[in-house]
């Protein structure tokens, strides 16, 4: 029985399962792929395709970088890479100096044409229509989000290219050959901005109205994104006309100057509405006394009650998404990752741009009017006085992080003006007189040429994070990048009240920008001007990613980047003024007197001091302010026009 | 395994008898040179920022061979046998370019059968002429005089000029001091004088390499003199 039955079994099974249809046995559902009508039927599954979308929106300056440019298939920029360059910072890391010794940025710098994204967002609204199985609520939210996500993508690009292809449904190729009804020509430059506009327009009442929400679009997101096209699109319209040359005679470049008022109306109509909390309840950042610290909590703080930020890019430790700000960033001495720290350093052509307390703008006082040093007892004194922002933007020498002092000083100053330093702090040298050998520099820096530690005298501060483990390569970072902030809206909605005449009204917004920054001397509607925005937009949202777009909309990038050697007295003069040459990072080194006996010893001194490896200076042609389409594009696409001067 | 060095001899033999391979193609060897001219005479650019694009004809993909102007307004490429375009994308170059249409620059035809110089004939806005620079007690000193060569609708004004120094041979932005003269504060066209203080050099020279440039308000490029060597 037993030696027959086993070959029954099998034989059995065998003919029965010979008996499927061959179209039933081949027609299998795949299981690693969820078809569009079964993905679509779930509010949860159609939230993770839609995490996707939100995972590929494109950032200027983004925490974790671009792990693989969708463009050019380089293998990634590293994070606070993109916070770099343009004079306001210096890369302390040998494989980044390009940064600061190119004297041209190249014209397809931070180009981005991205069609495979724009097709996605395009393939997921037609089917999220399509879908019977998801609430209409549901339904609509997903499709309004898919909207301004859509709108964000084409603001990225229109602040990069121009005018660009506006395709809003998913083309089909039918391979017959012939691909021209797949070529599109660019749009005019306003016809993308109006598009943005109208489409945030459409969704604004869609989405949620909830300032609790800040990772997914919300009408505060999409009035802030509305407000910022149209105040980039009157400025672009306004100021144009100061480079005629920077414009094509199709419109895909160039606003006509007529339309500026239209667009600065609208952009202070979306910000006004933030503002009146027609969006939610958003407002200034006020928790700490500390009001430096409490403006770098702005960034840090990810709790509901950040009434401050209204869209963000979220991340979460211990659960793979995180970023390497922090540990590419924190100060070198008590890195959590030993030797891996330090790389975005401030310029000293940004520190000396935060104001007095009185309004009045003045370098760093190194020297007194003689030319003498002056010294300090402590090395933060020199920076007493100033704008709060500044200490919560940037780590200055002999402040404090994670409880810890950096130990920022370039060396001993003898009494009789030499220098006792060395280029590295463990090695210890023994200073005249003494009797054993004593450490000559400060352990975070400033060496020319030792990468990690800072070279021009100071660290970053903003986006830093203050919790524990948060410099380990292993756990990384979670802070978010706030994309859209309160702060930003109230400096929009006073840029462009006051291009529409209206200064005592930015006046009212400005003033609460600066109230928040300790700066409680309002600003009279006379002094507001337009030096006096460009100024308060550089220093309260530095490193957010902002100086390079404002430069190009105002159509001063090549007053600001002009080729020029940045020069001491370039440096020190016209602090405040919008078109004051920025080229190259200027530092300020700290040292220490040493001069036993004398009242001066073991004070501070501080010298500006011109990174050694800034051997180049920052020119931005004609041809940067849109970047260049590539070859391979304007070959696919004959319809395709140039960009201006390149 | 220890790497002894009949390994390597092994590596090296490998390698060089795989270079013996012929390549497919011979190498572009129809130079394609010449200048920058108005009226025979070399206009001269800032090096590196002048771009010219040469287009050959009969391939699938339409894309530039890209190359910029050399400071005494030379160009060269090397290129195949065969038809060319050669055009400088507009808004390039201290000059007016033809246009067939706005933002549509005209471009030169040219037929590749071996090496041939090409002048490039230009007009610019401005001229520099009867440059005379000269060295003494630690300054520079240039005295010359600025044509304007298009007067028509078309004519800019002058935003500046500038006497360049350098301690190398490449002369413009690359500079270790420059002192500029605003157009407004022009008094005679006919007869600009500008003088620079030589910063100390290290290693010390006792010459340095110095041009004048002369920017024409809203043209990006500049338009220069030939380089000189002085003594100072």
């Amino acid at each position: 029985m037993k030696k027959i039955f086993l070959p029954t079994i099998l034989s059995f099974l065998l003919a029965f399962a010979g008996c499927k249809k061959d179209s039933d046995f081949l027609n299998i559902p795949p299981i690693q792929v969820v078809p569009s009508d079964v993905a679509f039927s779930d509010p949860a599954l159609v939230l993770s395709i839609l995490g996707d979308l939100y995972n590929r929106e494109l950032d200027f300056s983004s925490l974790d970088g671009y792990l693989q440019d969708p463009n050019d298939g380089n293998s990634g920029i590293a994070g606070w890479r993109t916070f770099a360059d343009f004079g306001e910072s210096f890369p302390s890391e040998s494989g980044s100096y390009f940064i600061v010794q190119n004297r041209n940025w190249a014209y397809n710098s931070w180009w981005t044409w991205d069609y495979a994204y724009i097709r996605d967002l395009n393939l997921f609204m037609q089917r999220d229509s399509a879908a019977t199985k998801l609430t209409a609520g549901d339904k609509a939210r997903f499709f309004a989000e898919a909207r301004f996500l859509r709108a964000s993508y084409y603001f990225a690009m229109v602040k990069r290219m121009g005018g660009v292809p506006l395709i809003l449904t998913p083309l089909e190729y039918d391979y017959k050959g012939n691909v021209s009804s797949l070529q599109f020509p660019r749009a005019k430059e306003s016809e993308i901005y109006d598009f943005i506009i109208s489409e945030a327009e459409a969704v604004k009442d869609v989405l949620p109205k909830d300032a609790t929400i800040k990772s997914r679009a919300t009408k505060g997101a999409a009035l802030a994104l509305e407000a910022r096209a149209a105040l980039y699109a009157g400025s672009i319209a306004k100021y144009g006309a100061t480079t005629p040359q920077v414009s094509l005679p199709g419109g895909e470049v160039g606003i006509p100057a007529a339309r500026a008022t239209g667009y600065y109306t609208t952009a202070l109509n979306a910000a006004q509405q933030i503002i009146n909390g027609e969006a939610g309840a958003y407002a200034l950042y006020r928790f700490s006394p500390d009001l430096s610290d409490n403006f770098a909590a702005i960034f840090t703080d990810k709790s509901g009650g950040n009434t401050e930020s209204i869209y963000i890019e979220d991340f979460k430790a211990g659960a793979g998404k995180v970023h390497g700000f922090t540990t590419n960033d924190q100060p070198y001495s008590f890195s959590d990752e030993g030797g891996d720290a330090g790389r975005l350093n401030p310029s000293l052509n940004l520190v000396e741009s935060f104001e007095m307390l009185d309004n009045t703008y003045a370098p760093i006082p190194t020297t007194d009017g003689g030319g003498n040093p002056i010294y300090y007892n402590n090395p933060l004194d020199i920076f007493a006085g100033r704008d709060a922002r500044l200490a919560g933007t940037v780590m200055l020498p002999g402040s404090r992080f994670k409880a810890q002092q950096v130990d920022i000083w370039a060396g001993y100053q003898l009494a009789d003006g030499s220098i006792v330093t060395s280029d590295e702090a463990g090695n210890l040298k023994t200073l005249p007189g003494g009797s054993a050998p004593v450490q000559v520099v400060g352990k975070d820096g400033p060496v020319n040429g030792l990468e990690y530690r800072t070279q021009s005298g100071f660290y970053v501060r903003k986006w830093l994070d203050p919790t524990v483990g948060s410099g380990r390569r292993g756990r990384g970072s979670d802070v978010p990048f706030i994309r859209y902030r309160f702060g930003e809206v109230l400096l929009n909605a006073a840029e462009a009240a006051f291009e529409l005449g209206q200064p005592d009204v930015a006046a009212g917004y400005m003033n609460q920008v600066r109230a928040r920054a300790g700066l409680t001397v309002p600003l009279t509607q006379a002094q507001i001007t337009f030096d006096r925005i460009v100024h308060e937009r550089r220093v309260e949202l530095a490193f957010e990613g902002h100086i390079l777009f404002d430069m190009k909309r105002w159509r001063i990038a090549t007053n600001v980047w002009d080729g020029q050697v940045m020069t001491k007295a370039d440096l020190l003069s016209n602090i405040g003024v919008a078109k004051k040459r920025n080229t190259q990072p200027w530092g300020l080194w700290p040292y220490k007197v040493y001069d036993p006996g004398h009242p001066n010893d073991g004070k501070w001194i501080f010298k500006e001091t011109l990174p050694a490896a800034v051997t180049g200076f920052d020119l931005f042609r004609l041809g940067n302010y849109y970047s260049a389409i590539n070859d391979n594009i304007l070959a696919a696409n004959p319809k395709l026009v140039k960009q201006p001067n390149q | 395994m220890k790497i002894k060095s009949v390994h390597i001899l092994f590596m090296v033999v490998t390698f060089a008898s795989y270079s013996c391979k012929k390549d497919n193609y011979k190498e572009p060897a129809a130079q394609l040179s010449g200048a920058l001219q108005y009226k025979g005479e070399n206009i001269g650019v800032e090096r590196n920022q002048v771009p010219f694009q040469i287009y050959q004809y009969g391939f699938g993909k339409v894309g530039a061979i890209n190359g910029t102007f050399e400071q005494d307004g030379t160009y060269g490429s090397l290129l195949f046998s065969g038809s060319y375009k050669f055009l400088i994308p507009s808004g390039q170059g201290p000059f007016i370019w033809k246009e067939l249409a706005p933002g549509v620059p005209d471009s030169i035809a040219i037929t590749m059968t071996g090496s041939q110089t090409l002048n490039i004939e230009v007009t610019p806005y401005y001229m520099i002429r009867n440059a005379t620079i000269s060295g003494g007690s630690g300054k520079v000193t240039a005295v010359f005089k600025a044509e304007k060569i298009i007067t028509d609708a078309n004519a800019k004004d002058i935003e500046r000029v500038s006497l360049y120094i350098n301690a190398g041979q490449f002369v413009g932005q690359d500079n270790i001091a420059v002192v500029n003269l605003a157009g407004a504060d022009i008094t005679d066209p006919n007869n600009i004088s500008l003088q620079v203080a030589v910063p100390s050099i290290t290693p010390a020279q006792s010459f340095v390499y110095a041009r004048v440039g002369l920017k024409i308000a809203n043209v990006e490029d500049m338009i220069f003199t030939p380089v000189q060597k002085v003594q100072y």
